[in-house]
């Protein structure tokens, strides 16, 4: 109360210093940003990646609160990285330890129930199978998470296509919303087709030899 | 606070609206919850995916605790979140910090819908 007491004091001629300051600094900011010839035009600039809250256009900044969050840059700093979301890989955080999320509300020590089993779709045209690893996701989720609402417990049951993926459905229930987004398509499409273009059009052996990877290897290794 | 007079504000919003700098997302993942909250005279609740995460496998919540995985699924009011129920669980001064700390949950901007930022989905085609 005194610390605003005194600030309404401060000379006129201060504060409208500051606004045009302030001003400045926004239309200064707002020229790089509009600049014709930008290198990057429409990618993101990086420093604008997880804003803290009081930037993000969704959080109050005249809110007490939002002041006391914590800023996710100061979070991820000590995380492994990835391209694009959180820009986290929440596997290798997981991984490596470097984060410890509790299986149990109470319970830190409880130690999840993990099931080992890749289920590989062959996906029709030219991106490679996709490997889905039961063992990244029941590291995180209990099976009626998804079973049996979202997949029947079935191999090759479910119809799946990127376009219902795109929608929000089966595995766009999370992936581009809170687990890593689609533009990361190589985690999904991670096994290289067993019949290789490559073999027809006679290239390298190397690139044979590398595709004969055996069936239903773990994605996430 | 720092006090503006209206010329000040007027410089102030001219240069907001003149040269609007929102290439900035809100971090991925967060939901904000207003199913009640304005019509309650309260702010947006905005809930950190990427913080609880941290602490908390997505089987705690979303089985354990039953939170719908649909951003606007669940209807709660505050006095069910006080008697312990819903962020209550964990937010009763043992787990976490209590509900007296209004201004942390209600920290959204007026007029916000209920939803999840962050993810395809909610940008529209085109932008991965
Ligand atoms: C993130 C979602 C998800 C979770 C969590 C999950 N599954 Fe699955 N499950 C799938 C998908 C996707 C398939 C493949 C379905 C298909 O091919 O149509 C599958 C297939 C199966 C199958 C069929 C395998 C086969 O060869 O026919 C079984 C059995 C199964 N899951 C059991 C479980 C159990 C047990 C758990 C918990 C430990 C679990 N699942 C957790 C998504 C999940
Ligand atoms: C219920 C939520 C949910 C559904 C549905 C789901 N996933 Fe995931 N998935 C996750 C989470 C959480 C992770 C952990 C990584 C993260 O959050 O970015 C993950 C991780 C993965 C990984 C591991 C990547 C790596 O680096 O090891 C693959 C691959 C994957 N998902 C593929 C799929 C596929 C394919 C489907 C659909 C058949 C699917 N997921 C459905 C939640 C889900
Ligand atoms: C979360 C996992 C996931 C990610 C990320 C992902 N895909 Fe897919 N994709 C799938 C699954 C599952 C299928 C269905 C496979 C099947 O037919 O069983 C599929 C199918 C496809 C198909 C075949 C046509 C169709 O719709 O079924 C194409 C092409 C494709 N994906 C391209 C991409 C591209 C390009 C990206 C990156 C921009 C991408 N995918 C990212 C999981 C994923
Ligand atoms: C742990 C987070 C959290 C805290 C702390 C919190 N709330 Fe809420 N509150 C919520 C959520 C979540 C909702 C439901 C949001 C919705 O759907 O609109 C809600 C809803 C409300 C509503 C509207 C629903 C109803 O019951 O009328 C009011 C009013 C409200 N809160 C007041 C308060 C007040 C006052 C405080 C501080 C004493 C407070 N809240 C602290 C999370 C919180
Ligand atoms: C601390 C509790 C908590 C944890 C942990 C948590 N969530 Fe959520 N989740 C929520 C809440 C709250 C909502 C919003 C529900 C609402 O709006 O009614 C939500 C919503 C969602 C939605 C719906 C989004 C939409 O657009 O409809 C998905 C998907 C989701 N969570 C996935 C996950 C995944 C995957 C994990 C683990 C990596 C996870 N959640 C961990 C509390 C949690
Ligand atoms: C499973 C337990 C759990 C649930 C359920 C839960 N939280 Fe939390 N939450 C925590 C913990 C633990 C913290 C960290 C507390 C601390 O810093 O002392 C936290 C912190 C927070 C923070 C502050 C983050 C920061 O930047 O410090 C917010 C905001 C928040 N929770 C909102 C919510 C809302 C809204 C809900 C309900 C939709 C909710 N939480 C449900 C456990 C939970």
């Amino acid at each position: 109360m005194k610390f605003a007491h005194d600030r309404r004091r401060l000379p006129m001629s201060l504060r409208g210093i500051a606004a045009l300051f302030i001003a400045a600094c926004v239309m200064a900011s707002a020229a790089i940003a509009a600049d014709p010839n930008a290198f990057n035009r429409l990618m993101p600039n990086q420093s604008k990646r997880n804003p803290p809250p009081a930037e993000d256009g969704i959080h109050d900044p005249v809110n007490d609160g939002t002041l006391m969050l914590q800023p996710p840059k100061e979070a991820f700093g000590v995380l492994p990285k990835s391209a694009s979301g959180n820009y986290v890989d929440w596997v290798k955080a997981l991984n490596s330890g470097k984060i410890a999320p509790r299986y149990d509300r109470l319970d830190p020590k409880v130690e999840p129930i993990v099931m080992d089993l890749d289920i590989v779709r062959e996906v029709k045209g030219s991106m490679p199978d996709v490997v889905y690893p039961h063992k990244q996701h029941t590291e995180w989720l209990d099976c009626s998470n998804c079973h049996p609402a979202i997949f029947i417990p079935q191999k090759g049951a479910n119809q799946i296509s990127m376009a219902a993926i795109l929608l929000g459905e089966k595995c766009g229930v999370c992936h581009g919303k809170v687990a890593f987004p689609v533009s990361q398509c190589i985690r999904c499409h991670s096994r290289p087709k067993t019949a290789p273009k490559a073999a027809e059009g006679g290239v390298q052996p190397a690139a044979n030899a590398q595709s004969k990877s055996p069936k239903g290897v773990n994605a996430g290794k | 606070m720092l006090k503006l007079s209206p010329r000040e504000l007027l410089v102030l919003i001219s240069a907001f609206t003149l040269f609007p700098v929102s290439n900035v997302l809100p971090e991925y993942g967060d939901v904000v919850l207003n199913r009640r909250s304005e019509q309650a005279g309260v702010a947006p609740v905005v809930f950190p995916h990427w913080f609880h995460r941290i602490r908390f496998r997505c089987k705690v919540c979303h089985s354990e605790l039953g939170f719908e995985m649909r951003a606007g699924a669940n209807d709660v009011t505050m006095n069910e979140i006080v008697q312990g129920k819903f962020c209550g669980t964990c937010h009763n001064g043992e787990i976490a910090w209590s509900t007296e700390n209004c201004g942390l949950c209600h920290s959204g901007l007026p007029g916000l819908k209920s939803r999840i930022h962050g993810g395809h989905e909610t940008l529209g085609p085109g932008r991965w």
